[in-house]
């Protein structure tokens, strides 16, 4: 096999901070090449530059023997690179097929949608992807999304296609049919570049692998096959041994602390988002709510927090009636609150980290008192987290935006941990986590459990499903198709409830 | 503060007036194209005698800060609904508003002791603003009307409303016909207070309330709150804020700064309220202001007192040269306005390479990340503006 792309002592830097150190990277023609690393490691940082997103501070790239001087996404494609990012960069109210064709250079000035959606149906039945052309993308799911990105891609004869964690948002039925696509890319002469860092998918689909740590090459072009197990994969990104299990005692369940009954939610669309939902967490359990994203699982921890209130149903929390509270009541109740999304929820990306430390507990004791901040406690306080969480960060004065995602969320678990609640709710908490940080926020959360915390934890990660939780709830549009303890799931069943399948019965949309 | 030295801190200092710096310095490259297509006096020679108007001397710089007294009081209005997500371009109106409501106490009430009429006309300036201010911020969460609409609509209220006060209730029945109030009561007057300098108290009560907008958003909870909310409405609300009071509340209290402002024009400079007596938009100037002030307390009083100087010295430069209009100054003040705003462009670019980059969010609206903060009495970084 020929090289295809080479990527030599590419160091790119942002101010003082090197992202990409002396970093070469080869990909040969044909072969699926596994990008590894954690989080903050620089592999966006490097694909972004391959891309035409970044510009390198020095470097060169080779590509098909050439140097090249990729200085925008529009470059890359027509050297024939192209990308999927992990967050889709589709418009929901467009058609898949003007999806297809928008910022695409072979159109003409008159659009011609019908022989694009031809020549799209054509070659998306020959990678067994049956997408409707004129489909909204709003109307398709996730794993369709990303057949989408990969067409789109496809479209613009590219050669060589970077994955951006394409697993994170599919069931694994879904990661099997990404898989198949990828094979036959491969076996068509294409190059995959693939980014993760779940040792059994990068098992299953993957050749070779380059392993960043700290924006420097930890391994070059390492067979996969020369990696033994999942510890000696954490050891090369992570540069030490990692405590791979997370520690944890069976649990023992005490009073009820939140108890929801015919919890029903109907949107302002008029869809009826929540079904019936009824379950309990008792003090000293997790119980941990998986399923794929958006069937439901965001409305209902809004309507637990007060962020959305309940058509009909009830809440209780420590015998009390939440149901129509707001949010501030809510978190006067004693609930701790892991929210989905860090960065539109959990911080205020532009203010420092003792100001994001105090957020939610503003206008309460200690943090102030009549009207006034206590900023020299809080400093303090700030400071005892921090180590307490081990954020790495320079100061208490940084901006919360300048912290990479894992100490981000390291920061909001520190803060929702160390408030005094009876719940802790906790969604995605390691989404977007390398292995260290995620190993280190699950055992947090163990051991507030341990401290007889009522522990909710939404998750479409089937790891941790399988290891946190002592209860497993499957929801699937709206409704709560099982509840199970954590030694009667399995993957395959688990995975199997997650796409609506209940008894080898499927009712699962097309 | 820890984690920042000195050396950190003057060049953080530094990199923020950077671009206030460029940009003042190419408008006023552009503004010496305009006087030398306008005008046969070189720009140099224009300039040399708006910078003398301004701070050559001890008289200059007592009138740059008479003028820059209002344009502070608009500009800490503008800043503050900023600070807390909210557009006020309505400062025009407030301001206005405040002058109305303080004339009306000031000529109203003869033989009152000026500690009592002093303050109660500077309360009434207040108010009559930060009512205005109030209904805004009512109609933007209550019916979820933008409030840039409302505020401007509301410029144009207060103006008309000025026009009948004017020329009925508060028209001045002994002096003239002309459309203006009676003059104000000596017990509800600002003076001046440095020998040889004609600026008056009004500049101490600007520093202090350049004082209260930093100690109130960074050191009161309700500031801290309304920052939040500013910076990102999803995570207040998700902190148990509530989002509608802590606007209603930042918009009543910009009106209120605006409303002061007015009320301090008319008792210390006018002395009474004319159909004249707006003739300079200080509300709008105000804006400007603000976004070279990046919003900061330090920032709001320099650029307050650069523009001050723009306007006090273009008269200087009018009068000297004979053929430069004034208006080059007003020229002038629009090309920072648009370069500051412009400003906004170059970030929306960087923030969206920076975003797709590393990943995450890449759909999302971004408009909280163009607001710095932090290190509030040193000017701060990013980019911010309407």
């Amino acid at each position: 096999m020929t090289t295809i792309l080479e990527m030599r002592n590419i160091t790119k830097r942002f101010g003082p901070v090197v992202a990409n150190d002396d970093v070469s990277f080869s990909v040969k023609k044909g072969e699926v090449h596994a990008l590894l690393g954690e989080n903050g490691a620089g592999k966006s940082t490097l694909m972004n530059i391959l891309f035409g997103l970044y510009e390198q501070t020095s470097g060169e790239i080779l590509y098909k023997g050439k140097t090249v001087n990729i200085r925008s996404p529009r470059d890359a494609i027509h050297l024939g690179i192209g990308m999927v990012h992990q967050h889709f960069m589709l418009i929901p109210a467009h058609s898949a097929i003007e999806n297809v064709v928008l910022g695409y250079e072979g159109n003409s000035a008159v659009l011609d949608l019908k022989s694009a959606a031809k020549r799209f149906t054509e070659m998306a039945e020959r990678y067994h992807m049956n997408i409707d052309p004129w489909e909204l993308v709003g109307n398709l799911s996730v794993g369709q999304q990303q057949r989408l990105e990969i067409l789109k891609a496809l479209y613009r004869d590219v050669e060589t296609l970077i994955l951006d964690e394409p697993t994170a948002v599919l069931t694994p039925q879904e990661v099997d049919g990404l898989f198949e696509v990828i094979r036959q890319l491969v076996a068509e002469g294409k190059t995959v570049v693939f980014i993760s860092h779940k040792l059994p998918e990068i098992r299953a689909i993957c050749d070779r692998c380059t392993i960043l740590r700290r924006g420097k090459v930890a391994a070059a072009g390492l067979p996969i096959s020369d990696i033994k197990d999942l510890n000696e994969l954490a050891r090369l990104m992570v540069g030490r041994e990692v405590e791979l299990v997370t520690e944890k005692t069976p649990s023992e369940p005490g009073e009820v602390v939140l108890n929801v009954e015919n919890l029903n939610y109907t949107n302002d669309k008029g869809i009826h988002v929540l079904k019936d939902v009824n379950f309990d967490v008792r003090a000293g359990e997790i119980v941990g709510i998986c399923g794929v994203d958006g069937n439901g699982q965001s409305e209902l921890i809004k309507c637990l927090t007060g962020l959305l209130h309940a058509t009909s149903g009830k809440i209780e929390l420590m015998g009390n009636d939440i149901t129509a509270c707001t949010p501030k009541q809510v978190l006067k109740q004693g609930i701790g609150h892991i929210p989905e999304d860090r960065h539109a929820m959990g911080m205020v990306g532009q203010m420092n980290l003792r100001e994001n430390i105090s957020m939610v507990d503003s206008r309460d004791e200690p943090y102030s008192s009549h009207g006034f901040m206590h900023w020299r406690w809080i400093d303090d306080h700030s400071r005892n987290l921090i180590d307490k969480f081990s954020v790495k960060t320079p100061s208490i004065m940084e901006k919360a935006i300048n912290l990479s995602g894992g100490n981000q969320q390291k920061l909001v678990v520190g803060r929702e941990l160390s408030r005094k609640a009876n719940l802790l709710i906790a969604v995605h908490p390691s989404r977007g986590l390398d292995i260290g940080a995620t190993k280190y926020i699950q055992s947090q959360i163990v051991e507030a459990r341990d401290r007889g915390v009522a522990v909710l934890m939404v998750s479409t990660e089937l790891d941790e499903i399988l290891e946190i939780p002592d209860r497993v709830l499957v929801i699937y549009s709206g409704r709560i198709l099982a509840c199970l303890d954590q030694c009667d799931c399995t993957r395959s069943g688990l995975g199997l409830l997650m796409a609506g399948i209940e008894d080898g019965e499927e009712d699962r949309p097309a | 503060m820890e984690g920042l030295g000195i050396k950190q801190r003057l060049q953080e200092t530094l990199k923020s007036i950077y671009f206030p710096f460029v940009a003042i310095v190419v408008s006023l490259l552009i503004g010496s194209v305009v006087i030398l297509a306008t005008s046969t006096t070189s720009p140099l020679t224009a300039y040399g005698h708006m910078l003398k108007g301004a701070f050559g001397n001890l008289a200059a710089f007592d009138a740059t800060l008479i003028k820059a007294i209002p344009l502070i009081f608009t500009a800490l209005s503008f800043s503050l609904a900023r600070r807390s997500g909210i557009i006020n371009l309505g400062a025009e109106g407030q301001f206005m508003m405040g002058a109305l409501a303080a004339t009306a106490v000031g000529v109203a009430t003869p033989n009152l002791p000026a500690i009592i009429h002093l303050p109660a006309t500077l309360l009434a300036g207040f108010l009559g603003g930060a009512l205005v201010g109030l209904l805004t911020g009512v109609l933007k969460v209550r019916f979820g009307a933008s409030e840039l609409i409302i505020t401007i609509m509301l410029n144009y209220i207060a103006k008309e409303l000025i026009s009948f006060f004017v020329n009925g209730p508060l028209m001045d029945s002994a002096s003239s016909s002309y459309p203006q109030s009676a003059p104000m009561e000596p017990s509800a007057r600002l003076y001046k207070f440095i020998p040889g300098m004609n600026v008056h108290t009004g500049l101490i009560i600007a520093l202090v309330f350049i004082f209260l907008y930093y100690f109130f958003l960074w050191k009161t909870t309700a500031g801290f709150d309304m920052r939040v909310v500013g910076f990102n409405p999803s995570a207040g609300e998700y902190a148990g804020m509530n989002i509608g009071r802590s606007t209603i509340f930042a918009l009543f209290l910009a009106g209120g700064l605006a409303g002061l402002g007015g009320c301090i024009e008319i008792i210390a400079v006018q002395g009474r309220l004319m159909m004249t007596s707006f003739i300079v938009p200080y509300g709008f100037t105000g804006i400007a202001v603000a976004l070279l002030g990046n919003l900061n307390p330090l920032g709001v009083l320099f650029s307050g007192i650069l523009f001050g100087g723009l306007s006090a010295g273009a008269l200087r430069m009018e009068v000297m040269t004979r053929n430069v209009s004034s208006s080059v100054a007003v020229v002038i003040q629009a090309l920072i306005i648009l370069f500051i705003a412009g400003r906004q462009m170059f970030a929306i670019k960087k923030r969206y390479r920076s975003r797709s980059s590393s990943g995450t969010s890449a759909g999302k609206t971004v408009t909280d990340e163009a607001k710095d903060d932090d290190a509030p009495l040193a000017p701060a970084t990013a980019e911010e503006g309407v």
